[in-house]
């Protein structure tokens, strides 16, 4: 009970710097770039249900992400469907594939996984390149429209940081509940041994199959905020490479952490932002990253953090334990 | 309760069980017990349902679960803990006894993601029995630590009380006994009885014949895939071809 | 150019990429087989091989034969220091982080390609000309002939090392159950080394003799790498012919669905073919069902 309090107020906290932070920023340039953070994060925490919790991997979600931002792209395009509902309609179809083929998808474990995964991420990819009619082809697909609500425009940077954030952090405080539940234990457990899992109950295929959905289905909400954010969408934002940086994205910042996913995106967003030499470099560096953190740092920089904390804390409480 | 019937299992040319048959009367104790190689723990795979047979059916009760699944004999009430103790290991020891009460509990995804008033009444629940089962098993004190940091013998309480708290007719144990010290198996000795007492059926392969000749009120002796003897205690010890089985044939 | 000659032009092509895609099957199972690793990185070395010639060509002006032998070695070389600095330091690590150590290997050879080579597509000169040879109308380029023989004597060099050499039956020993070879004084760890040796060494081969024909460039790694495994899931991943079956059964229906359907499908095809396959028979089509032992 108490360990819950303390987890409502470190959100609650946490919500609040993101709120607050806009107010202390003069230029725009930055909060652009906490608008991709946000987006990211919210990718980064979609891929951590299924790869931190339940420990499946997925090397195509990046396709799901992309499926969103098309058929945004294309149903507010070239058909008058309101924004908000396309990117409803764009959640549902992502969740729709996600289910239908996480069923056979999901019985295969590690490396095959992440082989069938990769094989649908790159089928989606070339999908979106060589439906010309329908996508643009490789010269993407122009001119979609921001969101509005009411006679509030989402054509800003200011705007489209609340809009991002609120549904961002709405995602990561479902997803903290979601871990210490009935299910999420149950994800955990599959992780663990899938095995005892089972014989205790758990319906290990069939949790799969939801949490790989309902994680497709926020991917595609990221992808339709992106499409509207950018109002230009191609296919290269949704190929291998980005599978990829979600990937590291989650292993940096550590595996079953929301905040985790937070501190993964934020990173590896304002990197190339910020440093020159990481714009080359980015792929090398993250393999690097992948095989570092894996090997000696499994648990990620929060895992990192926190035994730092500790260590801290223990050290702190054992001088004042010697002084009295 | 339990019936086993012509029950063959082959690997690949190899015949690791042929023709195995016997039945487990409610509320016993049937111990389950053989030379290495002998098949019991394929036995006990095949039941809980993670081989699949060549041949031969298993009933639980009336009911045919010859081909079921592990997550739905849960449900049916047939459990096991494992020979190398399969923990979830990232996992408090509270938590993973409230595993064991996945199949008594119903929240979905989204209510647990909501936290609607009912998952938050359900979670309280399953808190409170898992609670429980870990004073059934003496653990409470160690209740919020991970279980990958239990000794060895903590953790094997810790295999049980999951597993009872599925509430199971009948808990398949694969050698709750090994490596344990004489103390321990003493106390598991006891917990045997006690969850006879609250009226399940117990079946438990295992190599210490003291806590078999103990606690068990029915002893089946498999040898090279096959059934050699089954009876009480005393009739095993006394079995000749069970004796030679045990000693070698010359 | 009529029909029947261009079917048979699309059956070479798809043939001889096919072989490719059986070499590349190759070096997955021996790691496979020898560690319980799916090494990501595979089609990292089938890359590395192909540049790795190009840039001795060009850089150190050595002939082609030593330029491909130094190629090989570096390869290998590469596997070499993968095996030791990445697999071999790991002990008791959940099989999900040995996942993405290899894809994170894999990545990081990939950019460290780019680094050195840009991302430049680069051709390597044909092994002996481009005078087409005609076959029932359709063309046969000199290349085509050494990838065939090429690959063929490697699928007998493979048999032979494992049927017939200490080395070789060492190795399968491992494979079969490590701890028990281990008993038997077979030391583990080199073997495991040995693999990714033959693996890097095999892959890097298959890198260069399909160079000349499709060019090259830091990123085909990736392409070549999921059909060399789906040729080896199709094969059931074993180093012998249903690999090789597999590995020419999904060049032809590449290379007749690219010819007859769509060729910007080229490559969807294939992985469709191996989505297919893992699920339906993930055991591979050669290969009996067997209950696994836990």
């Amino acid at each position: 009970m108490i360990k819950e309090k303390r987890q409502i107020l470190i959100f609650a906290l946490f919500a609040l710097i993101i709120l607050l932070v806009p107010l202390f920023l003069k230029g725009s340039y930055f909060l652009n770039v906490l608008v991709f953070i946000g987006i990211n994060t919210l990718l980064a925490v979609a891929l951590n249900l299924l790869l931190g919790y339940a420990g499946q991997i997925s090397l195509g979600h990046a396709a799901f992400f992309g499926l969103g931002a098309y058929v945004s792209g294309i149903l507010t395009t070239r058909f008058p469907v309101d924004p908000w509902l396309a990117l409803l309609i764009a959640a549902m179809c992502a969740a729709a594939l996600a289910f239908v083929i996480g069923f056979p998808i999901l019985k295969l474990k590690g490396h095959y996984l992440a082989m069938a995964t990769l094989g649908f991420g790159i089928i989606m990819y070339i999908f979106f390149n060589e439906t010309v009619d329908w996508t643009g082809g490789p010269s993407g697909l122009s001119g979609i429209p921001n969101l509005r609500l009411g006679p509030l425009i989402f054509d800003n940077d200011r705007n489209n940081y609340y809009l991002i954030w609120m549904i961002t952090l709405g995602v990561m405080l479902l997803s903290i509940n979601l871990s210490q539940s009935r299910i999420g234990r149950a994800l955990r457990a599959i992780n663990d041994s899938e095995v005892a899992a089972r014989v205790m109950g758990v319906n290990a295929h069939i949790l799969k199959v939801q949490i790989f959905t309902v994680s497709a289905f926020i991917s595609a909400i990221a992808g339709s905020l992106y499409a509207y954010t950018m109002t230009f969408i191609s296919p290269t934002s949704f190929g291998f490479n980005f599978s990829v940086e979600l990937l590291t994205m989650v292993i940096i910042g550590g595996l079953g952490s929301i905040y985790g996913s937070f501190l993964g995106a934020a990173i590896l967003t304002m990197l190339p932002e910020f440093l020159r030499v990481f714009r080359d470099f980015d792929i090398v560096i993250y393999g690097l990253m992948l095989i570092l953190i894996t090997m000696f740092m499994p648990t990620g920089l929060i895992g990192g953090l926190e035994t730092l904390f500790k260590i801290i804390i223990g050290k702190i409480k054992g001088s004042t334990a010697r002084n009295a | 309760m339990l019936r086993v019937e012509g029950i063959t299992q082959i690997f690949g040319g190899l015949t690791a069980l042929e023709n195995v048959s016997f039945s487990v009367a409610p509320r016993s104790i049937t111990g389950i017990i053989g030379p290495n190689g002998a098949g019991k723990t394929t036995l006990f795979n095949i039941v809980t349902g993670l081989y699949t047979q060549t041949h031969g059916k298993v009933y639980l009760g009336e009911k045919n679960i010859s081909f079921f699944e592990p997550e739905v004999l849960a449900r049916l009430g047939l459990v096991r803990t494992f020979q190398n103790v399969e923990l979830f290991g990232q996992m408090s020891v509270l938590e993973n006894v409230m595993v064991g009460l996945h199949t008594k509990s119903k929240s979905g995804i989204f209510s647990c993601a909501l936290k609607l008033p009912g998952q938050i009444k359900e979670e309280k629940m399953v808190r409170e029995k898992a609670r429980n089962w870990l004073e059934f098993t003496g653990l409470t004190d160690l209740a919020d630590v991970a279980a990958c940091n239990l000794p060895f013998g903590k953790g094997r309480l810790l295999e049980i009380s999951r597993a009872m708290a599925v509430e199971p007719q009948i808990i398949l144990m694969d050698e709750p006994a090994a490596g344990l010290n004489s103390r321990e198996t003493a106390v598991l000795a006891e917990l045997i009885r006690k969850i006879q007492d609250l009226g399940m059926t117990i079946v438990l392969v295992e190599h210490d014949m003291e806590l078999v000749m103990d606690v068990c009120e029915s002893i089946i002796v498999l040898n090279l895939g096959k059934k050699l003897a089954h009876g009480t205690p005393r009739e095993i010890q006394e079995n000749p071809a069970v004796i030679a089985a045990y000693l070698g044939e010359d | 150019m009529d029909n029947p000659s261009q079917l048979v032009q699309y059956i070479l092509t798809g043939l001889s990429n096919g072989a490719i895609y059986a070499l590349i099957g190759f070096g997955f199972a021996i790691i496979h087989n020898a560690t319980g690793i799916l090494n990501f990185a595979q089609g990292e070395f089938v890359m590395l091989g192909g540049m790795f010639t190009i840039f001795i060509l060009s850089f150190l002006n050595l002939p082609l034969v030593p330029a491909i032998v130094l190629a090989i070695v570096l390869s290998t070389l590469v596997g070499i220091l993968f095996e030791r600095l990445a697999i071999r330091p790991l002990k008791n690590v959940k099989p999900l982080s040995l996942v993405i150590i290899t894809i994170g290997a894999s990545i990081f050879i990939r950019g460290a390609a780019m680094l050195i080579w840009g991302k430049d597509t680069h051709a390597l000169p044909a092994f002996s000309g481009n005078n087409p040879l005609y076959v029932y109308g359709a063309t046969i380029m000199p290349q085509h002939l050494w990838i065939f023989g090429i690959t063929l004597l490697i699928i007998i060099a493979n048999k032979l090392f494992f049927s017939y050499s200490i080395l070789g039956k060492a190795m399968r020993a491992c494979a079969y159950n490590a701890h028990a070879a281990s008993l038997v004084g077979i030391d583990v760890k080199i073997m495991v080394l040995l693999s990714f040796v033959v693996s890097a060494a095999i892959g890097s081969m298959a890198g260069i003799i399909i160079a000349p024909l499709t060019m090259t460039s830091y990123d085909v790694g990736i392409m070549l790498g999921i059909k060399g495994f789906c040729a080896v899931i199709i094969g059931g991943m074993s180093s012998g012919l249903g690999t090789v079956l597999g590995g020419l059964l999904l060049g032809l229906l590449e290379s007749l669905g690219a010819g007859y359907i769509s060729a910007s499908y080229k490559d969807a095809i294939a992985f469709i073919i191996l989505l297919l396959i893992l699920f339906i028979r993930p055991e591979g089509l050669f290969k009996q069902k067997e209950t696994q032992r836990v």
